[in-house]
């Protein structure tokens, strides 16, 4: 089904495997980790022990020397199991390139081939109370003192902070050098004094995906920890893996809009009403022509994007169009497929209801839609 | 006014395999437009046709029925060709003359199943431009709904005689020859239908329509028309039905060449207008709104620009499937109509005056959603496949 070239037959097997893992270990504790509003902590161990995390990662540090496209099998998998929260992109695909491609040679020696097997869990911490989008607004602060940076400030919405073993925080170095006084650093959490995992918050959707508040009082880091050695990186290194994190945000929303429409036209198939099928009536079938539509769309664009991104030619602009379009629409589609189910659609048990909700997300995180078109504005 | 600006976001997203050639015959194409059809159009539209002459130079220039093989007074082209002419012809604003319908709607069916005889006929003078061709299928109580087409050919002898009716033909005020779809003893079959000198045969001034001005479309009148049954399109009765839903699927590709050409186009001047414009002290371009609603249609253009391509590849290595066609031409002129709206209303009332080119836009794209098949029977022929 997928046209490009780069997709082979053992992207095919591979996704073979994931849907085992899958239905395997995440479909049965699926109730258990929703009212947790987190994971368990041995699902990182078993994804990694399958193969699952960091496929893109150069094997020199353990990683599959995989594509996009097996990022691509994961999000489209775990949507098809309706757990569109499932966080391993965010490990394997968001954090483990900032060390792979900022990082010292002695960070990516500590931290990849661990993060690859899943003995490291990850979270990246950029969003403030006060600072959404606007990162040059964050105000935690990275004070020199001696071999160690001293940690001050306040995170939230982290997503995967629960159960992280390291975090990606962004910081200032420098308050007066604007974006250029931004950097990261990595903090190991165990045992990190002055570090404190706030409430585990709860959502719309994405039950079973932690997201939380983190404070930082006078939190010690050793200087060696600040990511690639060289203050005031950051911003630079964050906007330049936008594109990627946006396009991995569209697959979510393409796979998941795919979904709703499968499930939607299955139960107009068979749902009865006024002695015939859903499906027969105009306007049911007219809506779901219309969603149709747009996800084979969707799902061409997608494609193009991600065999643009490998071979290199895929921009900021192109990540934001990626981004705001998909998650636009993917709202819109399941909201109509969600219509098509009446009251059910407004029950949790069916996955309709989960996806409505899991959806809204995609347009708020990554830089909100709004974000995306002033971004698409200005080089107008 | 407002020369038209160039497309800005230029980068072809798809890998539609276009040469040098390609383009040697796009500024070709552009000059002949613009020099040799865009001065005349007031004067084109006030007739509600464009004239003859037009078609004869058209012809000269290579650019009438170029798809077609040399030996029918084509140059064998590719249809990047038509794409690339359809392109330009909505760049510059040129409704009329309707060279796509000519070359890409109408040729094609005599050269695909017309025999030897009727291509040597037919071709080689619609190639020239002597002969301008139409298609008629739509009547006054049936449109996008052929099997209930009402014109009659009855066999008689060596003729067939036909009787009935048909509207909303374009080119049909003009056309010389027209593949005429009507009811015979073995179901619809399509006729080539001579024109000049045809006792019987009449046509209606041409209609007042919303858009597309300098396009004529006419009502066509048969009462006891004799026509060779050597005009029968091939020889067995009864094809047309398949021979017309076979021709639909490039058909409705080429209605969403045309839908992504006219938002490229129509964005390309409403962010030339608003950079030029000034409102409350700053360019209208400077004022949030105008930069959302131009960053949306210029995402919307690109995705379907990227179906299109991906359509496109598919049709030429005879895979696209005739949902997907539908599903492209139904939201590609969905989307033409809104975008256009959209950079209208950006435009403030300046995008109420015709001569302003996102005026003319605006009333020529409402069609699109009509017909090729109405934008209702797409969805019909999609949902059939869920």
């Amino acid at each position: 089904m997928i046209e490009s070239p780069h997709y082979t037959p053992e992207h095919e097997i591979f996704r073979q495997g994931v849907r085992r893992f899958i239905e395997r270990e995440c479909v049965p504790h699926r109730k258990e980790w929703q009212k947790a509003l987190k994971v368990s902590r041995d699902l990182w161990s078993k994804a990694g022990d399958a193969g699952l995390l960091c496929t893109k990662l150069d094997p020199r540090f353990g990683g599959a020397g995989g594509d996009l496209y097996h990022c691509l099998i994961i999000m489209e998998e775990q949507t098809r199991a309706c757990f569109n929260e499932l966080a391993f992109y965010l490990h394997s695909d968001i954090i483990a390139p900032y060390i792979e491609f900022y990082g010292t040679d002695d960070q990516r020696q500590r931290y990849l081939p661990r993060m690859a097997t899943g003995e490291i869990t990850s979270a990246i911490a950029m969003t403030e109370p006060g600072a959404g989008s606007d990162l040059q607004a964050i105000r935690t602060r990275a004070r020199r003192e001696g071999d160690h940076y001293i940690l001050d400030g306040a995170k939230t919405f982290i997503s995967n902070a629960q159960l992280a073993d390291i975090i990606l925080v962004a910081a200032k170095t420098d308050p007066e050098a604007g974006g250029r006084g931004v950097s990261l650093l990595i903090l190991e959490t165990a045992g990190a004094k002055g570090f404190e995992l706030g409430r585990n918050l709860r959502k719309i959707g994405c039950k079973a995906q932690d997201t939380s508040e983190l404070f930082f009082d006078g939190v010690r880091i050793p200087a060696e920890n600040l990511l690639g050695g060289e203050e005031g990186r950051g911003f630079y290194q964050l906007m330049q893996r936008l594109p990627e994190e946006r396009l991995i945000m569209a697959m979510s929303a393409v796979a998941n809009m795919e979904c709703a429409v499968e499930e939607a036209v299955a139960y107009a198939r068979e749902r009865v009403v006024f002695g015939k099928p859903l499906l027969d009536y105009q306007d049911a079938r007219f809506k779901l022509a219309e969603c149709k539509t747009t996800v084979v769309m969707a799902r061409a664009y997608l494609e193009d994007c991600i065999d643009r991104f490998i071979e290199g030619d895929f921009d900021a602009r192109d990540g934001a169009m990626a981004k705001w379009w998909t998650t636009e629409k993917a709202c819109e589609v399941i909201d109509d497929c969600l219509q098509i189910f009446g009251g059910y659609g407004y029950i949790k048990d069916y996955p309709i209801s989960r996806r409505y909700a899991d959806a809204r997300l995609g347009r708020i995180a990554g830089g909100t839609n709004e974000i995306m078109k002033d971004l698409i504005g200005r080089s107008l | 006014m407002n020369p038209t600006p160039p497309v800005i976001d230029k980068r072809l997203p798809g890998t539609l395999p276009f040469l040098p050639e390609h383009e040697t015959f796009r500024t070709m194409a552009r000059r002949f437009l613009e020099t040799e059809c865009v001065p005349h159009r007031d004067e084109w539209e006030e007739a509600g046709m464009a004239p003859r002459e037009i078609w004869r130079r058209a012809g000269d220039l290579g650019l009438l029925c170029f798809r077609q093989p040399e030996a029918y007074g084509g140059s064998g082209a590719d249809l990047l060709y038509s794409i690339v002419l359809m392109e330009e012809q909505v760049r510059a604003g040129v409704v009329g003359p309707m060279l796509s319908l000519h070359n890409d709607v109408v040729a094609p069916y005599v050269e695909r199943y017309g025999t030897e005889a009727q291509r040597q006929r037919i071709l080689p003078r619609m190639a020239s431009g002597e002969w301008i061709g139409a298609i008629a299928m739509t009547e006054p109580s049936g449109g996008s709904d052929l099997r209930g087409m009402k014109t009659r050919a009855i066999r008689d002898g060596d003729h067939y005689l036909v009787t009935g009716q048909k509207t909303f033909i374009s080119n049909g005020a003009c056309a010389d020859i027209i593949v005429l779809a009507a009811q015979t003893e073995g179901g619809i079959s399509l006729f080539l239908v001579e024109t000049p000198g045809l006792a019987g045969f009449n046509r209606g001034e041409p209609l007042d329509k919303l858009g597309q001005w300098s396009a004529d479309t006419s009502e066509l009148f048969f009462q006891d028309v004799r026509i060779p049954a050597s005009s029968l399109l091939g020889e067995t009765e009864g094809r047309g039905f398949p021979q017309l839903m076979d021709r639909l699927v490039e058909e409705r590709l080429m209605t969403a060449v045309g839908a992504v050409a006219t938002m490229e186009t129509a964005i390309a001047h409403t962010v030339a207008y608003t950079s030029d414009r000034k409102a409350f002290g700053q360019r209208v371009i400077d004022f949030q709104n105008s930069r959302f609603r131009l960053a949306e249609a210029q995402t919307e253009a690109r995705v379907c620009k990227v179906f299109l391509e991906r359509c496109l590849r598919k049709f030429i290595e005879g895979r696209l499937g005739a949902d997907e066609a539908a599903m492209l031409k139904l939201r590609t002129t969905d989307l033409q109509n809104r975008i256009v709206d959209d950079c209208l209303q950006l435009h403030g009332g300046y995008g109420y005056m015709l001569e302003f080119p996102i005026a003319r836009m605006w009333l020529d794209s409402r069609i699109s959603r009509i017909y090729g098949g109405s934008n209702e029977i797409m969805k019909e022929i999609i949902g059939r496949g869920l």
